[in-house]
């Protein structure tokens, strides 16, 4: 039903309002007051309600540090939950501004949604979950297995791929949302769970007995995920992008929410240049000289995102691994701030 | 020389205004046309405004998808279905789902309905109440949740593969589904087919027969010697002469699964369950109703007449209480149908699932994809009424109304 108002809507607001094409998604955020953000319906680790049933995660502190740099004040954002397959149509009918959720960016996406991607804020890679008991090693022993998996994602395809090019026979059962995917899995209507790496260490959490299910080694697909924007209006590209830009700049730099207010009065040149004591980057992107701190402030940098809701400071106790900087053997980087 | 009177020359014009125009003459037919003309201005705007918006937007438009690669794979498929077929076979397979289980649905849920109704207007009075809480418990309980209900239910009761339930070592349950050995034609398949059909053929032709001898001579005869002997022997006769019509593949345990036979996924056997078990409850309040409307005086005359309970109500009572049914039991096909969307919850393959949710989100292409699923809706509901209001027609009619 849901699927279905939202495509009345994309309707009724691609056929009736014609403005919302160029529309100054900016301008409208301020009017409106609050930035919505589209999520996922509960992925621990990137974006899930906690038990008072605020919103945390990786994917909900992009859009906690969007608004940071908007409104100073994180608080300011309204998370509209999304299935897989609802969310890109949500993005195109304007319901939300940002799309931050766990969304994998492929060309078709790219180029066939009116939408695009601003960066990456986690690289991941399809994996498989099984049970123990079943005593498999490797997913190149899956042949014949039946195989749960959320529809309208990737997943869906690289599994195709995976069990083709290795001549395997599976058995497919999709789900419309990813709790349900899981409850099959453990209700033993299939053998394997598969997913993006980290979403299966975030949904292992949820199981019964998490220590009965154990992530197989191989990893059968490149995942980078990130948040999404609409076509056609360039400033609010640059505005989601740099942010994530400025999260891993201030990591890069040292510059983290403890230690953010003196970092400022240091007479380090490019940290006057990134902290807005000098020059206007911030006032050319739409916001204010201050923005990396706004964002800093809001959420901290890169890293102390990463370890609070994935990390080492969280219950998944993900690597870093290729979501590390780049001069520390992973692949974040940021172009300069200058 | 004739005395017929001279026909009215053809009205044409005063005709359209009669209809279109009504009491207000040519003014209403006027009012008519513009409002006709408001409509369809207003459906070209939309059309042509959203075709301009996804142009601006970059969001590609048109029915060309349909002939892309679909890239996944659909575990219950009755043609042959691969992940590098394009997406318009995934709408087929997607649709032919979606019928097979409205039409089990609608057959488990029409035999359940009457056998319950049958239950309520019984004079037992343990049978008229059982009959009364199963329909007030079922309809009173939303679809969504008897759907998962049965679909977890029967997860939890069934054990995995490797522990599955043997039933004389041929067919398996376990909760991967129902296996059963699946028949290959052999040598004598087309003789067995060839006769099966003469023998039905033969059957259907006797029964003309015998019906009209019946009504216009009032002889009775007796044929169902004769069509058990056409059904049966001749195809078994056949069977002796060439040989066995197919041999059968048995499942067996490899791996994770089982590999060879027919397999039967619990998915569809829960959705078929809920749907059938739910729509039931209310057609069962619907042949009540059609049943109580018949006068009690033709229960009685039947009886009167040496009649069984049971005759009495298969050749007198139903067919008169036919006439009140079908209408609304065309509603609850239509509704069972509709609901079978409701499948993407525990993932049943169906057209909503395949098509209107993995392909949409593959594609991006909402409005071309909810359009034709839309479409397909209303055509197979269309059908379904039509083929309903024939049948409302025969009844009618042979009821002499």
């Amino acid at each position: 039903m849901k699927r279905v108002t939202l495509a009345l809507t994309l309707a009724l607001a691609a056929g009736l309002s014609a403005q919302a094409a160029d529309a100054q998604t900016l301008k409208t955020v301020k009017d409106r007051g609050m930035l919505s953000c589209g999520v996922s319906q509960g992925l621990p680790g990137f974006s899930s309600p906690d038990d008072k049933g605020n919103w945390t995660g990786l994917d909900v502190d992009v859009c906690k540090a969007i608004a940071g740099a908007i409104f100073n004040d994180a608080t300011k954002v309204k998370y509209v939950p999304l299935s897989a397959k609802d969310r890109f149509t949500a993005l195109q009918s304007g319901e939300i501004d940002v799309l931050s959720r766990n969304t994998t960016w492929t060309i078709s996406r790219d180029t066939s949604l009116g939408a695009n991607f601003t960066g990456v804020t986690y690289y991941d890679g399809q994996g498989f979950m099984v049970k123990k008991s079943l005593k498999v090693n490797s997913a190149l022993e899956l042949n014949s297995a039946s195989v749960c998996v959320q529809t309208g994602t990737t997943t869906e395809q690289n599994l195709a791929d995976y069990f083709k090019a290795n001549n395997m026979k599976y058995e497919v059962i999709a789900f419309g949302t990813n709790d349900e995917t899981v409850k099959a899995y453990e209700a033993g209507r299939c053998d394997v769970f598969t997913t993006d790496q980290s979403g299966l260490y975030a949904n292992r959490l949820k199981l019964a007995n998490p220590n009965d299910h154990m992530v197989l080694p191989e990893i059968i697909s490149k995942e980078p995920l990130g948040p999404m924007v609409r076509h056609g209006d360039d400033q609010w590209f640059d505005i989601v992008k740099w942010t994530l830009f400025a999260m891993v700049t201030a990591e890069e730099l040292g510059v983290s929410s403890k230690n953010v207010d003196e970092k400022a009065k240091l007479e380090n040149p490019e940290l006057k240049r990134v902290l807005g004591t000098d020059g206007n980057f911030g006032e050319q992107l739409g916001l204010t000289k201050d923005w990396v701190v706004r964002i800093v402030k809001a959420v901290g940098n890169y890293g102390e995102v990463f370890d609070r809701n994935v990390g080492a400071g969280s219950p998944l106790a993900i690597n870093r691994g290729l979501n590390n900087l780049w001069n520390k053997g992973g692949l974040q980087y940021a172009p300069p701030i200058r | 020389m004739s005395t017929e009177a001279r026909k009215p020359p053809p009205q044409i014009a005063l005709k359209i205004r009669r209809v279109l125009g009504g009491k207000a003459g040519w003014n209403g037919i006027a009012v008519q046309f513009a409002f006709a003309a408001i409509l369809g201005w207003i459906g070209y705007e939309i059309v042509s405004n959203a075709r301009a918006n996804l142009e601006n937007q970059h969001i590609a438009a048109g029915f060309g998808f349909l002939r892309n690669n679909a890239g996944f794979d659909v575990n219950q498929t009755l043609i042959s279905y691969t992940g590098s077929d394009t997406f318009l076979r995934v709408f087929v397979v997607g649709l032919l789902n979606t019928l097979v289980v409205s039409v089990v649905g609608i057959v488990f849920a029409t035999l359940i309905g009457f056998i319950v109704a049958l239950c309520r207007l019984s004079p037992n009075w343990l049978l008229s109440r059982v009959g009364e809480i199963y329909v007030e418990i079922i309809r009173n309980l939303p679809l969504l949740f008897q759907i998962l209900f049965w679909y977890l239910a029967v997860l939890a009761a069934l054990p995995n593969p490797r522990q599955s339930i043997s039933l004389l070592g041929v067919a398996f349950i376990s909760n991967r589904g129902l296996v059963i050995p699946s028949p290959i034609g052999g040598s004598g398949l087309m003789p067995f087919l060839a006769m099966l059909a003469l023998g039905i053929a033969a059957s259907l032709a006797l029964r003309f027969y015998a019906r009209r001898a019946l009504f216009q001579e009032g002889r009775m005869i007796r044929i169902w010697p004769t069509v058990l002997g056409l059904l049966f022997g001749l195809p078994l006769a056949t069977m002796l002469v060439f040989g066995l019509p197919f041999t059968f593949e048995l499942p067996q345990l490899k791996g994770f699964n089982f590999a060879g036979g027919s397999r039967i996924i619990p998915e569809f056997v829960a959705l078929t369950l809920a749907l059938s078990t739910y729509t039931a409850a209310f057609i069962a309040e619907i042949v009540r109703a059609g049943i109580l409307s018949v006068h009690k005086g033709q229960m009685e005359a039947g009886a009167s007449l040496g009649l069984s309970r049971g005759n009495t109500l298969r050749l007198i009572v139903v067919p008169q209480a036919m006439r009140v049914i079908v209408p609304p039991l065309t509603n609850q096909y239509l509704n069972l149908t509709k609901n079978s969307s409701l499948a993407v919850a525990i993932g049943y393959p169906d057209l909503v699932s395949v098509f209107a949710g993995t392909s949409l989100s593959q594609t991006g292409q909402a409005i071309e994809i909810i359009a034709m699923t839309m479409g397909i809706y209303l055509l197979i509901s269309l059908l379904t009424s039509a083929i309903m209001s024939v049948y409302g027609w025969r009844v009618s009619r042979s009821l002499g109304a």
